[in-house]
């Protein structure tokens, strides 16, 4: 019942990259180096209140149940640390779709990306496991602007 | 093989979690991640045992309540299982005591007809009728006291609260629920710092909560603020004195928003006032009830001053 799942670009799918290793097991290599959960509890308060003290997009934000809003930050960075999710093109865009329609765009986008990697610096990960990091989230772009 | 029970209906589970178990039968339960993180899939467990993994990476208060996340819930044995927002049982409840705590609060405490288990700061539904209920905030604490404590404000036109101030004495049978949410101290971590800001009949649940942590030993500090518009405002203070004389780990600061504030009152809006006196909430765990003005206005500001989302504890009404 899961097959689309398989199809999607975020999803642990087994294709084989270049140096023999599948992208499903680079992923987990990433979220184990960051620090799996442990990083994704330390990093998601940082995250989230970088979010909201941030006037560029808080808006999007306004009268958000605080604790949902954290769960699903969570989720995000989970996915970004390349940890296990299922979330879909088609989860991302239908999840966003009701800020796209309030003008959620590239600047946006921009400023998230801003954030991610702001509070991994914070919590002093290396430079190229903050990159990989943030390669999977500028993977959602498309689809969470709804492109 | 084990089983889920969901809404008087069986369904084998297999290997299968609750989650697919239930929406491969057509039954909508929300979920979005699908990898017990994002947490909406929250279900609780009426019966039955929950795993561990089920319940990761949920706040103690929810844990404590059987809730679980249905993606990652794979059971042993049959589980009956129901959505957060499924209705909660009611039970008959006697009134041993009413007395008026201020001209337009009461203190209500009741016999609950049967075994009724609570927390300190967890709510129960007050019926009038089939139709008109409200929900008030328990005062009182398990272990401490026999009958349950309620604290409820004389609203202008309340349909439930003037019903209470006119009719209710001693001796009444009324209608209750169960007590539900996940405002209430959890054991643990008992050197951790506490913050307590409420306005008005906040406090109810906030004074069952300080009672519950420091009987339970507590030992980091406990401080509590109670917001007014006026030195008119406050209730229990008395009450509250002497508990911080017994505990000196505990403090009590009533705070006047509006007008001149006596000496020993802080001034000004209550969470701003506690901020100002704890800028750096790094480590706290905070209770905040009330005006759901202040409580979200607190909520994001206790955020900002270095609390952990997870140690947030919000009840606003």
């Amino acid at each position: 019942m899961h097959s689309e799942y398989m199809l999607s670009m975020y999803s642990d799918s087994t294709t084989v990259c270049l140096d023999g290793k599948t992208t499903k097991e680079i992923k987990l290599s990433l979220y184990t180096d960051i620090g799996g959960e442990a990083a994704v509890n330390a990093a998601v308060d940082i995250f989230y209140r970088k979010v909201l003290k941030d006037d560029r997009i808080n808006r999007f934000f306004e009268g958000v149940d605080m604790d949902k809003q954290a769960a699903k930050q969570k989720a995000f960075l989970t996915m970004a640390f390349g940890g296990p999710h299922n979330y879909t093109g088609e989860d991302m865009r239908r999840g966003h779709a009701h800020l796209v329609a309030q003008g959620l765009n590239d600047s946006h986008f921009d400023a998230v990306m801003e954030h991610i990697g702001a509070t991994l610096t914070e919590l002093n990960v290396p430079a190229n496991l903050i990159a990989q990091a943030a390669a999977i989230a500028e993977s959602t772009r498309k689809d969470v602007l709804g492109k | 093989m084990a089983k889920v029970i969901y809404g008087g209906q069986s369904y084998e589970c297999g290997s299968d979690s609750v989650l697919d178990c239930l929406t491969a039968r057509g039954v909508p339960i929300p979920s979005s991640c699908r990898s017990g993180v994002c947490q909406t899939c929250l279900m609780r467990a009426v019966s039955g045992e929950v795993p561990a993994q089920a319940q990761a990476g949920l706040k103690p208060t929810l844990a404590m309540q059987n809730y679980f996340l249905a993606c990652s819930c794979h059971p042993q044995g049959d589980i009956e299982v129901a959505l957060p927002e499924a209705g909660i049982n009611r039970l008959a409840a006697e009134v041993v005591s009413v007395e008026r705590l201020k001209p337009d609060i009461l203190g209500i405490k009741l016999n609950p007809s049967r075994k009724f288990e609570y927390r300190a700061g967890q709510f129960l539904n007050l019926y009038r009728d089939e139709s008109t209920s409200r929900s008030y905030s328990l005062a009182s604490v398990p272990v401490m006291d026999e009958s349950l404590a309620i604290h409820v404000r004389r609203v202008p036109n309340g349909l439930v609260s003037g019903w209470l101030f006119e009719n209710l004495k001693a001796g009444d049978r009324i209608e209750i629920s169960e007590a539900a949410g996940d405002c209430f101290y959890a054991p643990g971590n008992p050197d951790q710092d506490i913050m307590l800001i409420g306005t008005g009949t906040g406090l109810a649940p906030l004074y069952g909560i300080v009672r519950d942590a420091l009987q339970s030993g507590h030992r980091g500090r406990l401080c509590l603020y109670h917001g007014s518009y006026d030195v008119y405002g406050f209730y229990m203070v008395e009450e509250l004195r002497k508990l911080e004389s017994l505990y000196p780990n505990f403090s009590y600061r009533p705070c006047v928003s509006e007008g001149d504030a006596p000496e020993g009152y802080a001034k000004g809006m209550v969470h701003e006032a506690a901020l100002a006196e704890h800028p750096d909430l790094s480590g706290w765990r905070v209770f905040l009830c009330g005006n759901p003005l202040m409580v979200n206005a607190a909520k994001k500001q206790t955020f900002f001053a270095g609390a952990s989302m997870r140690e947030i504890f919000a009840d606003p009404f």
